[in-house]
């Protein structure tokens, strides 16, 4: 079996235009909102929310055969907390204050309906390495929004990418002020909501 | 259709490979975790007595360079008495009866700020930080909160440098010299509040947990008061005589 044949690789492609988890499936907006106001945090999260996706899928396919389906949620759940709770570990251990920003919202990635949606209706019927490659292209079309919305975000509101200065100092001389919008959750929604228009105009996608 | 028996080996044998999993990463971790922590409360002491700026970034190596030379340390009872030979770093912020207190001096050895711990309830949970008052003894110097649960956006404003820089400059002493602290109002402080000096803006939605800092603040006033009066009464004696 080729692992990169144009069957997998559409496994990784899919979710990032067509069946994207935020713009077509509206999943994990609650996240999407709260981490976008910097681009550094939402980095961080897009990177825990992919590792988890994806691993969570590998290991819930390579057991899939034996889980009992009356407990297969509090199973797949056990396995998405368990991988969470690592990545927060791991943050407070080496990117403290990212993770001290990040606060509730790591541990909220429990909840991101992204991972449970794509072990239910992924995971669970195909094998190991296709499902590990839809964690990570769910986890990269979450990435993209992500990283999109925290873009317009910080450089409006903050005047920084990054956390660098990209706005001169001269042109705040000059009367510019930064949007407070955007450092607030209406900004996110605003960008977020623009965005999934574009998104819908280009893939054509039309919701019943 | 599984045996129930299945199922519940099934269950068993999932919980155990995870806890085992994350018992040993949360073993592993830990020395690093403490080390950030520590860090992490020494960045809010320098902070408390304004010794670094808010936005900048600073290094590790940084942070424990400028504590370890500018912050000095004393360790009082609850009478206000110092007990000698011993650091802050040998107490615990929660014992009542040795209470620390971080000096910062100036290149003469005179002290600039008085830092120590203040601790409580918020609304959710328990919120840690620290307040420092400059050498009168009566103006805050800064404050920080570096540890709390408190819900993101409402109560969890309270970390945030808006907040925090409301307290600089406040009064816990009235004219007479008597002990009353300060207040986060409810709302913003209004043009016709009075005793502004020892007032700060609340955060709207979060009253409860400007309640709870108000208590325990109070609180922790009151428990270094004793020693911060023995230090007023000897400033003033010297001045008399």
């Amino acid at each position: 079996m080729n692992i990169l044949s144009a069957k997998n690789i559409k496994f990784v492609k899919d979710p990032l235009m067509d069946n994207n988890p935020i713009s077509i499936q509206v999943l994990g907006i609650c996240s999407a909102l709260a981490v976008t106001v910097q681009m550094r945090t939402a980095l961080v999260m897009s990177l825990a929310v992919m590792l988890v996706t994806a691993f969570s899928s590998l290991a819930i396919s390579l057991i899939r055969n034996k889980i009992p389906s009356q407990i297969r949620i509090i199973v797949e759940l056990a396995i998405i907390a368990s991988l969470v709770i690592l990545v927060d570990q791991i943050l407070k251990a080496y990117l403290f204050d990212i993770s001290k920003q990040l606060s509730v919202f790591v541990g909220l990635i429990i909840t991101n309906c992204i991972v449970l949606g794509r072990a239910e209706a992924f995971a669970l019927q195909q094998k190991p390495w296709p499902s590990f490659l839809d964690g990570i292209g769910n986890g990269l079309g979450y990435s993209m929004f992500l990283m999109t919305v925290s873009f317009g975000r910080e450089l409006l509101g903050s005047g920084t990418l990054m956390g660098f200065r990209i706005i001169p100092d001269s042109f705040y001389a000059a009367g510019y002020q930064n949007m407070g919008l955007m450092v607030l959750a209406p900004g996110a929604f605003i960008l977020l909501g623009l965005l999934i228009w574009v998104q819908r105009s280009v893939t054509g996608t039309v919701s019943e | 259709m599984y045996s129930n028996g299945y199922i519940l080996r099934f269950a068993a044998t999932v919980t155990i490979i995870c806890s085992i999993l994350l018992a040993s990463a949360a073993t592993l971790l830990k020395p690093a975790q403490e080390e950030n922590i520590q860090t992490d409360i020494k960045k809010n002491i320098l902070r408390a007595v304004q010794l670094i700026e808010p936005d900048q970034k600073y290094a590790k190596k940084d942070i424990l360079d400028m504590f370890a030379k500018r912050m000095s340390s004393v360790v009082v009872d609850p009478a206000g008495t110092v007990i000698p030979n011993l650091t802050a770093d040998e107490v615990n912020a929660d014992e009542t009866d040795r209470l620390p207190i971080y000096l910062l001096k100036d290149a003469n050895g005179a002290v600039t700020a008085y830092c120590f711990p203040i601790s409580g309830k918020g609304l959710w949970s328990t919120v840690k930080g620290y307040l420092a008052l400059d050498s009168d003894l009566n103006t805050v110097r800064g404050i920080t909160f570096y540890s709390h649960g408190e819900t993101p956006g409402l109560g969890g404003e309270i970390s945030k440098d808006w907040f925090i820089e409301n307290f600089v400059g406040k009064k816990i002493l009235d004219t007479n010299g008597s002990l009353v602290g300060i207040t986060i109002e409810k709302g913003k402080l209004r043009a016709d509040t009075k005793g502004k000096e020892h007032k700060v803006d609340g955060i709207s939605g979060a009253t409860l947990t400007g309640k709870g800092i108000n208590e325990f603040l109070m609180g922790d006033l009151e428990r270094f008061n004793p020693y911060f009066t023995i230090l007023r009464n000897k400033v003033h004696n010297e001045v008399i005589s």
